[in-house]
């Protein structure tokens, strides 16, 4: 067995259970039992149940799970209003446990979907409790958006309600859209199964695949679209866990890559997706990796950025990769990039040593830049067509606490959001007149 | 004659590991043409600048190092002792867990004030250690948060604790298309509060470094630590024992202190002075003969003109202010450091 180092720590407790049950945590030393650092809620048990009879159960402690029965019925009001309330202590408590074993918490990741009921609407509602229980800890949140063509008719209601708290409560949002995740699983598969001579992919370097896993056929779709987010957020948090010449700690991902407070999301973009068994890596692949990551097939929402704005980038890079290729390839890809005036040259990067699993290199690219506008717009337009009709209200305003002002709230969040981006985009491609400086009477 | 190196942040701390070993490794390395007597003088004399001689092993390096976040400092100290010639005092060092988040405001107000004592304590004991003290040398890069905001903090609690010592700031330049995207922020916030308390500033800009070690030593891939080693051979030669130009048949000077030198440095200077000379016999690192060029000149006036342009047109859109705000840091202290800093650039346009 191996070695509970810092690595390990941040995500998980090793506690000591040989004399069964929960012992206290073991600081240093051999693993004994990995415990996660998490909270799992849900207002069903199909899913959890799931987990806990799953490969993974005993990663997951009882005590840190908050599950019902019913459901939220898709309903943002009942997530939020009704569970929120009623589970608020218990919610509560888990946390402050949980926190009690971090010797020094920095982030929360909250991992949810918005056109649901609880990961929406109760979702959104941790996030609350957490601004107002652990206000100086990090809020970061990966967010799936439904697609245009979800089949849940009420998910625009409920996005754009989450969206609000988002927009108020979060450090740093990562949108995720299943459409692009399954445009990668496919991409994948089309690679496997192409069976070009010579080009066998290497297993456990999939993107999509939890490393150990042999599978070549995926079961549940899902699995393989969840571990390409699994992967984001390791590569993300890959300069905080392992060392490397320019640490990335995710506070300083907050600091660089938010210039105003409401303006927090981030696009994403992952590269590889897979490693070929028997190709060496010449410079010229390395420099592949660059480019991949700035093309939209590698982005885990449909954007277009290298049309729109970009307000600031960040490149984490992994394994062995060094500071002069990282100057190469932004010198190479800036020129086609369009930068705002006031960060023309500002580029946030980071250099970790471990690679990912299966990989030699790796990067994640994280964008702040104005191409989510037309996904939020898309998002308002459906809000309004469901809005203008009443369509579904009055399952929202049943619930207890709910008001038609929340509706309008919401969505006037939402407009000013896109309001702020468009002011953006209409620096873009003008005329570049410096302000003035400071003159000194010498 | 000793120095107290302060190592600040994941660049200092990565260049003071590099500096040390240029230094020890000069030491053990071949003397070139100079006598053996000699090399014992100048062996003798450099040890004692940069290193403490305990009773059993090595040498300890004369050094504290400071950091927000554990990594790198356990990196480096477990490097140093792994080399076998010298290493780093076990318990000069002090670390937090969450870093400073490339935010100048949270290593100059939060963690400076939280942790002065602790950092300060720590120099008083590796002052103490010397026998006569002939300043201090802090190791910074101006990008990020620790060594930037953090550093600027202890460089005034240095000048306040030791108000006749001397102080020189060795201060990193980030490469101009950014490793930090608010580094034109850090970077006014540090030069500005740093011509307050330091003697002297002594600039290396990762650009040209860059270029040094793509055109002169042809290196291929170029990584910080390639980087951080000629940097710290440059250093290294720099603070070399060397005979004054006086002459003499001792180590004796103190190599910050010639940077006191009133030609070297912020204030207005005579030309005749501008210039000095020191020689040593003795071979420097493998080189039998280098000769290093530090100067007081315009060279800076570009860059800093530069930075200084940069941030002002970010902060003319406010973008990220509510990042330093959050922490103390306020649009006038901002102003304050741009008025400076442009002082500073207008004194040496018109020279």
């Amino acid at each position: 067995k191996g070695i509970y180092d810092e690595a390990l720590s941040s995500f998980f407790r090793n506690v000591d259970t040989r004399s069964g049950g929960d012992g206290p945590d073991i600081y240093k030393g051999k693993i004994c039992s990995l415990k996660a650092r998490a909270l799992l809620i849900d207002m069903e048990e199909g899913v959890v149940n799931e987990i806990l009879q799953g490969p993974l159960r005993d990663v997951f402690d009882s005590k840190q799970l908050i599950t019902d029965v019913s459901g939220s019925g898709n309903n943002w009001a009942v997530g939020h209003k009704l569970y929120g309330s009623q589970y608020r202590e218990n919610i509560v408590e888990k946390l402050r446990k949980a926190a009690e074993h971090c010797d020094c918490l920095q982030c929360f990741f909250i991992i949810h979907s918005m056109g649901g009921g609880t990961g929406s609407g109760l979702g959104t509602f941790v996030l609350n409790l957490l601004e107002d229980e652990f206000p100086e800890v990090y809020r970061f949140v990966t967010s799936v958006y439904p697609s245009g063509e979800d089949d849940v008719i009420t998910s625009p209601y409920n996005t754009v309600l989450a969206m609000k708290e988002l927009n108020e409560h979060a450090d740093c949002v990562l949108p995720i859209e299943n459409e692009s995740l399954f445009d990668i699983v496919n991409k994948i598969h089309q690679m496997i199964n192409s069976g070009k001579l010579g080009s066998t992919v290497k297993q456990n370097s999939l993107v999509t695949s939890s490393a150990g896993s042999a599978k070549t056929v995926q079961e549940k779709p899902f699995d393989a679209m969840n571990n390409i987010v699994a992967n984001l957020l390791l590569n993300l948090t890959s300069s905080a866990r392992f060392e490397g010449s320019l640490n990335m700690d995710l506070n300083e991902i907050s600091m660089n890559l938010v210039p105003f407070p409401r303006l927090h999301y981030l696009v994403s973009s992952l590269t590889p997706l897979y490693t070929l068994a028997d190709v060496n890596v010449p410079s010229r692949r390395l420099d592949q990796m660059f480019s991949d990551a700035f093309s939209r097939e590698h982005q885990l929402i449909q954007a277009d950025p290298k049309h729109s704005l970009y307000l600031a980038c960040a490149l984490l890079v992994r394994g062995n990769v060094q500071v002069s290729d990282l100057r190469r390839n932004i010198e190479r890809l800036k020129p086609s990039l369009h930068f705002v005036s006031w960060n023309q040259e500002g580029w946030k990067t980071g250099l970790c040593s471990v690679p990912p699993v299966g990989h030699s290199h790796s990067l994640l690219s994280l964008a702040n830049n104005t191409c989510v506008k037309p996904t939020f717009i898309e998002l308002k337009d459906r809000f309004m067509k469901l809005y203008k009709k009443k369509a579904h209200l009055h399952h929202y305003l049943h619930v207890d606490g709910m008001e038609q002002s929340c509706f309008s709230e919401a969505i006037s969040s939402l407009s000013d959001l896109i309001e702020e981006y468009n002011e953006l985009d209409a620096t873009k491609g003008g005329p570049r007149t410096d302000p003035s400086r400071l003159k000194i009477a010498v | 004659m000793s120095i107290v190196t302060v190592q600040l942040g994941q660049c200092g701390n990565q260049i003071g590991h590099e500096v040390f070993n240029a230094i020890c490794s000069d030491v053990h390395g071949t003397h070139g043409l100079c006598s053996k007597k000699e090399n014992e003088s100048y062996c003798d004399a450099c040890k004692e600048r940069f290193f403490c001689e305990e009773e059993s092993e090595v040498p300890v390096a004369r050094a504290v190092l400071v950091d927000m976040e554990p990594k790198v400092i356990s990196q480096t100290l477990s490097m140093a002792a792994r080399s076998g010639y010298w290493k780093y005092d076990d318990r000069s060092h002090f670390c937090q867990k969450q870093g400073s988040g490339n935010n100048w405001a949270n290593g100059y107000s939060v963690h400076g004030p939280r942790h002065k004592e602790v950092i300060m304590n720590l120099v008083q004991k590796e002052a103490e250690k010397c026998d006569r003290l002939g300043g201090f040398f802090t190791i910074m890069s101006m990008a990020g948060g620790t060594g930037s905001g953090l550093g600027a903090y202890v460089t005034q609690c240095l000048r306040d604790a030791f108000p006749t010592s001397f102080i020189l700031n060795h201060v990193i330049w980030p490469y101009g298309t950014g490793e930090i995207i608010v580094q034109n922020y850090n970077s006014v916030l540090t030069l500005s509060h740093l011509y307050q308390s330091s003697d002297a500033l002594l600039v290396h800009e990762n650009d040209v470094i860059h270029k040094i070690c793509a055109q002169l030593m042809n290196i291929k891939q170029i990584s910080f630590r390639d980087v951080n080693q000629v940097i710290a051979h440059q250093l290294g030669s720099v603070f070399q024992p060397t005979y004054t130009a006086e002459g003499g048949l001792h180590y004796s000077r103190n190599p910050l202190g010639s940077f006191r030198d009133p030609s070297l440095y912020t204030s207005w200077l005579n030309p005749q002075d501008a210039f000095n000379v020191w020689k040593t016999p003795r071979a420097f690192n493998k080189y039998e003969k280098s000769a290093s060029l530090v100067s007081n000149s315009q060279f800076l006036l570009k860059p800093l003109d530069n930075v200084v342009g940069k941030a002002w047109n970010m902060f003319a859109s406010k973008a990220y202010i509510h990042q330093y705000t959050k922490f103390g840091i306020e649009e006038e202290d901002f102003l304050d450091s741009f008025t400076a800093l442009e002082q500073v650039i207008s004194s040496y346009t018109i020279l």
